[in-house]
């Protein structure tokens, strides 16, 4: 197998268009274990992490524009008071090792419903900026960009550059499920993201439907029944949230839990979670 | 026996030297069998069975073969010799013949130039199956006469069936006794051993036709002896030497690539390599034996259990392996260390469709002990009693019967245990964060709380969670057990050089990561006095040391080290006596002469006055000592096939956990807070080795109560890698506090007791018993799953759905 290494933005785009069978490698943490598994023999790799374009992060207008070579610990460490679920949710993600590689450019391309970026980015309302050399670039937003279990929008000449995340305007939560302290892949996941200003609520669930899913039925729910001043709903009100992010849901049942048990933990997620936002009023 | 030498030989027996390999694993140094090389070498690959069962029709390699790269393609009708093996019963092929009965049997073989063409023309072999439905239900394997028959030449599905009848727990002036009865049924899931290292060797064909191969076993002999008849060749001309052990933990004492690339070097006449990569590793060894349990259990009003029952199914999956042994440990050991004249065990070993399951750490104690573990909690909770005191009124101890009528010779202190395990201290409260508080940390020394139920995952600042507190007590036989001599050899040699007296080892014996390496050079430098000591690399140039299972090895090899270097000793003195007649007077005694600090003395140590008489470079000049010798244990015998009496086993060894858990209630997840353990080992060879087996025999026992299961439908596999067979991480694994006794055994070398698999027991029944007292839920299978242990009920018609 070839290994292409493009030292510049541009490079990458030319190559993606001319061999559109060779597959991206940012992080690696995806793409290395297919090869071992032999679940992909593509006929090349196309090893993006020499560009610099890709590995910064910049605030353009109210948003993160998060170049598609940062690594999850950058996140972490650089990120958190922006965008606070999505540091979360990296500081769920796989070992030390695999948050130092992996990016979450490429959590999207594998589009796996366990990515634990996904709820965030679709809570939040980021828009995935794909590039291609012959038609420049286009504004996927996240909640149209999973097709199907592990298929999304990219063309086959496409590249990812940048994902775009409004800056926390209030207060954001990612919770994942797993049946080890760590390094495990989620049973489930559920974010939730509050916009102070747009008085506005996002949600996003992992792990339990064929692509992660926002919520909105939920969303429309807590939007008329939380107290935007003091960040309170009732009782019954958190608890028909959780009902109805539950409901959103659709799982299976597979190794690593039932669809029932998925339904049961989403509810309990989304009900502690408004908890928590409230203490952040 | 004593120690010789009362002056402690630096790094000797009771220091903790540390290992060769440790620093090399660590930095990634050490080579393990999969970085074998040869030059000219090629790799093997293995073509599996896609169905768990299923005849084979036809099976045409020619395009494979035809394959540029590819240089031989075997099927079972290519085996040289014997077309079976096995470890008790030589029922499995080397490649399937005729038809497979599990998911990933081998059905050919392939070498080739690289791994990856190896692969492809494996893949390039067509078989056509006529698949049939398979045996997956180990309960209808037993007890259904209509269930097919998985080897067809047999009469049933029963590997073994062993009952252990002990009194007469139905006798009717018992019951007045009896205040309580508790029956319930458990369940096992499938355990894997999860080595790091996956199955690797090299076959090398030598000149006169036969074949060297270097592997990672766990018992070369064996092998060997395996090996040969299927090969064709004496066994002489099949030499095997160990290559770096990446873990084993029982998973490598069946064979798995050693015939193949020793087949397919003889065929080409070209060295063969044959590494798997990990989907393939989880096929290509056995696991632990699946386990569904019915217990009686009846007790008096203070606790004192009147009578026992049991029945233990364990599904040893396609092929005998080591079931037959594993029945034996179920049966002999089914209820535990405790007192109990009216006893009922039966036993039964299946044969199933499901994957072959053979020896894992514990081998069969594991399976009962969560049993009976959890029916003690079940008859203190039905008294109103507390757990530590309903075991300690029923422990065993020096001289108690056992259910198979065999005596405890020598200290079984499992009352010690208990009452020095529940003086250790406790963790502080719970201090997870307030609910609202922001998000939760690790545990950093400094930091304010604990990591919570759910781990890194930010599902709880305290809500829905609980703390509880549980207890097991484990008893394992140790070395082989029903009249098996599993002897092991050593080699010892002294000589100067240098000046200076250098002592080796060599042994057949598996370092398999537990240390044995550095304990066979403790005890030559205690033994002979002297500082420097090499172990030489196993191999089959010298006898079996036996296999490293059964927490044999320190005794065994350890035994058979130290025979030898006493042979070595006394041949030492006597040279001493004829070249310096005059080193003693006539009223003093050359077996009062002792070796310490590369000379010898007269008496026991510099404190009680020895006086120095000869250094060994003086004694020995330029000749060179030399004594082989075999250690065996004391013979066993074995149970009765009807009544399941005999005195089965050698040694006894006991350890005690407590567990304090964190429990999410509502998610089901489960945060081990802290784990204290009191383990006899009857002497304390090296306090670092022995250290970490008891922390990974209690990790390995939280994974199997918490998270690690092969999960199977209808006999296939449906988890096969590490994404989704979980292990502890370093985050799941506790603090673990230890107190280490040391009860001498009056039997072994020491007087120490085999110490690798009795965590391994304890640890899984205390973490269980942990969770139940958090969650009030009677969690009768493990590994435990979120949706057994939440409180809440679920959705639909499964979640939070019980196994009452
Ligand atoms: C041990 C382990 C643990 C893991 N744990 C988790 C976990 O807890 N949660 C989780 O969500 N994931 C986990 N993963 C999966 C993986 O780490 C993540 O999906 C990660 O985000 C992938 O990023 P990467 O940069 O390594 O991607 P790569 O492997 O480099 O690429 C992934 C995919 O994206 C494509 N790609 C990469 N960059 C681009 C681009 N700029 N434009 C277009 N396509 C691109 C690649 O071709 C490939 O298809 C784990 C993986 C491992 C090995």
């Amino acid at each position: 197998m070839e290994f292409i290494t493009a030292d510049s933005w541009t490079d990458a785009l030319r190559i993606k268009t001319e061999r559109p069978g060779a597959a991206p490698i940012a992080g690696g943490t995806d793409v290395m274990v297919e090869l071992n598994f032999d679940l992909r023999r593509p006929e090349a790799l196309l090893d993006l992490s020499r560009i610099r374009e890709l590995k910064d992060w910049d605030v353009v207008g109210g948003s993160v524009q998060l170049g598609a070579g940062v690594s999850y610990t950058r996140v972490i460490e650089e990120l958190a008071d922006r965008l606070p679920a999505l540091a979360m949710a990296a500081r769920t993600v796989g070992s030390p090792q695999i948050r130092n590689r992996g990016t979450v450019a490429g959590n999207l391309a594998t589009a796996s419903p366990a990515g634990d970026a996904h709820p965030v980015l679709l809570a939040t309302g980021a828009v995935v900026e794909a590039e291609s050399f012959q038609r420049g670039v286009r504004k996927i937003p996240v909640d149209g960009f999973f097709t199907g279990v592990k298929r999304c929008a990219l063309e086959p000449d496409e590249l990812i550059r940048a994902v775009v995340i409004p800056t926390a305007a209030g207060p954001q939560q990612f919770s994942k499920v797993g049946t080890r302290n760590a390094m495990v892949i989620a049973v489930c996941s559920f974010a939730i993201a509050l916009d102070l200003d747009a008085r506005t609520v996002g949600t996003g669930i992992g792990s339990a439907g064929p692509t992660p899913l926002a919520a909105r039925a939920a969303e429309r729910f807590l939007v008329g029944e939380l107290d935007w001043d003091t960040l309170k709903v009732s009782e019954a009100a958190a608890a028909r949230f959780g009902k109805l992010v539950a409901q959103a849901a659709q799982p299976i049942d597979d190794v690593r839990g039932t669809a029932s048990y998925r339904k049961h933990a989403l509810e309990v997620l989304a009900v502690r979670a408004l908890g928590w936002i409230r203490g952040c009023a | 026996m004593t120690v010789t030498t009362s002056t402690p030989v630096h790094k000797g027996i009771g220091g903790s030297p540390l290992r060769p390999d440790g620093t090399l694993k660590v930095t990634g140094e050490f080579a393990y069998s999969s970085d074998l090389w040869a030059e000219g070498m090629l790799y093997g690959s293995t073509l599996r069975s896609p169905h768990p069962r299923a005849r084979i029709v036809r099976i045409d390699t020619s395009a494979a073969a035809a394959m540029a790269g590819v240089h031989a393609v075997l099927t079972s009708a290519d085996i040289p010799g014997k077309k079976t093996y096995g470890l008790i019963a030589d029922d499995c092929p080397v490649l399937a013949i005729d038809e497979v009965r599990y998911h990933g049997e081998p059905v050919a073989v392939v070498a080739a130039d690289d791994l990856d063409t190896a692969r492809r023309a494996a893949k390039a072999i067509v078989v056509e199956y006529e698949v049939l439905e398979p045996v997956s239900d180990m309960r209808r394997a037993a007890f259904d006469a209509e269930s097919p028959r998985v080897h067809a030449d047999r009469a049933d599905n029963i590997v073994r069936y062993q009952p252990v009848r002990r009194g007469n727990p139905d006798a009717a002036d018992l019951q007045d006794r009896v205040a309580v009865v508790v029956t319930r049924e458990y369940e096992v899931g499938m355990q894997d051993q999860a080595f790091l290292g996956p199955e690797s060797g090299l076959a090398i064909p030598t000149e006169d036709g036969g074949v060297d191969l270097h592997v990672a076993t766990q018992w070369l002999h064996v092998d060997q002896e395996q090996m040969a008849p299927c090969l064709a060749l004496p066994p002489e001309k099949v030499q095997l030497t160990l290559a770096g052990v990446g873990g084993a933990f029982g998973g490598r004492e069946d064979l798995s690539m050693q015939i193949h690339a020793s087949m397919l070097a003889l065929r080409t006449k070209r060295p063969v390599k044959m590494v798997y990569d990990r989907r393939e590793s989880f096929f290509g060894h056995v696991h632990r034996h699946p386990a569904l349990m019915k217990y009686t259990h009846a007790a008096d009003a203070d606790g004192r259990l009147v009578y026992a029952k049991a029945q233990l199914l364990l599904d040893g999956g396609a092929y005998a392996s080591t079931t037959d042994a594993v029945v034996g440990n179920a049966a002999s050991l089914g209820i535990g260390p405790y007192e109990c004249d009216d006893v009922l065990i039966e036993a039964y070993g299946l044969y199933t469709n499901n994957p072959p399951c053979g020896a894992m750490r514990g081998f069969g104690a594991v399976q009962a002990c969560f049993a009976y573990e959890s029916q003690m909690d079940e008859v203190a909770a039905a008294l109103g009693m507390d757990p530590v005191e309903i075991r300690r009124i029923n422990a065993v101890k020096e001289g108690s019967i056992l259910p198979t009528g065999q005596r405890i010779e020598g200290p079984a202190p499992l009352r010690e245990i208990l009452d020095e395990l529940v003086t250790m201290p406790m963790p502080p409260e719970p201090s997870l964060p307030e609910p609202g508080e922001p998000e939760p940390r690790t545990r950093v020394p400094g930091e304010r709380w604990e990591l919570p139920p759910g781990g890194y995952g930010n599902t709880t600042r305290g809500e829905g969670v609980r703390r509880g507190v549980g207890y097991g007590v484990g008893i394992k036989n140790i070395c082989y057990s029903e009249g098996f001599d599993d002897f092991s050899t050593a080699r010892v040699r002294l000589e100067i050089s240098g000046g200076e007296p250098i002592a080796s080892v060599h042994t057949a014996a598996a370092e398999v990561g537990q240390g044995l390496v550095t304990l066979q050079a403790q005890i030559a430098r205690t033994e002979l006095g002297v500082d420097h000591a090499v172990v030489l690399p196993a191999d089959t140039q010298v006898g079996s040391a036996g296999s490293s299972s059964a927490s044999r090895q320190s005794y065994m090899t350890g035994g058979a080290v130290k025979t030898a270097c006493e042979a070595v000793r006394m041949e030492v003195i006597e040279l001493a006596r004829r070249k310096f007649p005059e080193l003693l007077s006539d009223d003093e005694s050359w077996s009062d002469i002792h070796l310490a600090d590369g000379a010898l003395h007269l008496g026991a140590g510099v404190a009680t006055g020895a006086r120095l008489l000869a250094r060994l470079s003086d004694v020995l000049g330029t000749d060179v000592v030399e004594a082989t010798r075999e250690y065996h244990h004391r013979r066993t015998n074995p149970l009765d096939p009807e009544t399941g009496q005999g005195d089965s086993h050698v040694q006894f060894a006991m350890a005690a956990h407590r567990a304090v858990v964190d429990v999410d209630v509502e998610l089901g997840l489960v945060h081990v807070v802290q784990m204290d353990v009191v383990q006899d080992v009857g002497k304390i060879l090296n306090r670092l080795s022995l250290e970490g087996q008891i922390q990974g025999g209690t990790a390995q026992g939280l994974g199997l109560a918490l998270m690690e299961e092969i999960q199977t439908r209808d006999g296939l596999v449906r988890n096969p890698s590490f994404t989704d067979y979980l292990i502890p991480t370093i985050l799941d694994m506790p603090p673990l506090n230890m107190r280490i006794l040391e009860f001498a055994d009056p039997n072994s070398p020491y007087g120490l007791r085999g110490a690798g698999e009795p965590p391994t027991l304890s640890s899984t029944p205390a973490i269980v018993a942990a969770v139940r007292a958090a969650c009030g839920r009677p969690l009768r299978r493990i590994p435990l799953r979120p949706e057994q242990i939440a409180l809440v009920e679920g959705y639909g018609d499964e979640g939070g759905e019980e196994d009452v």
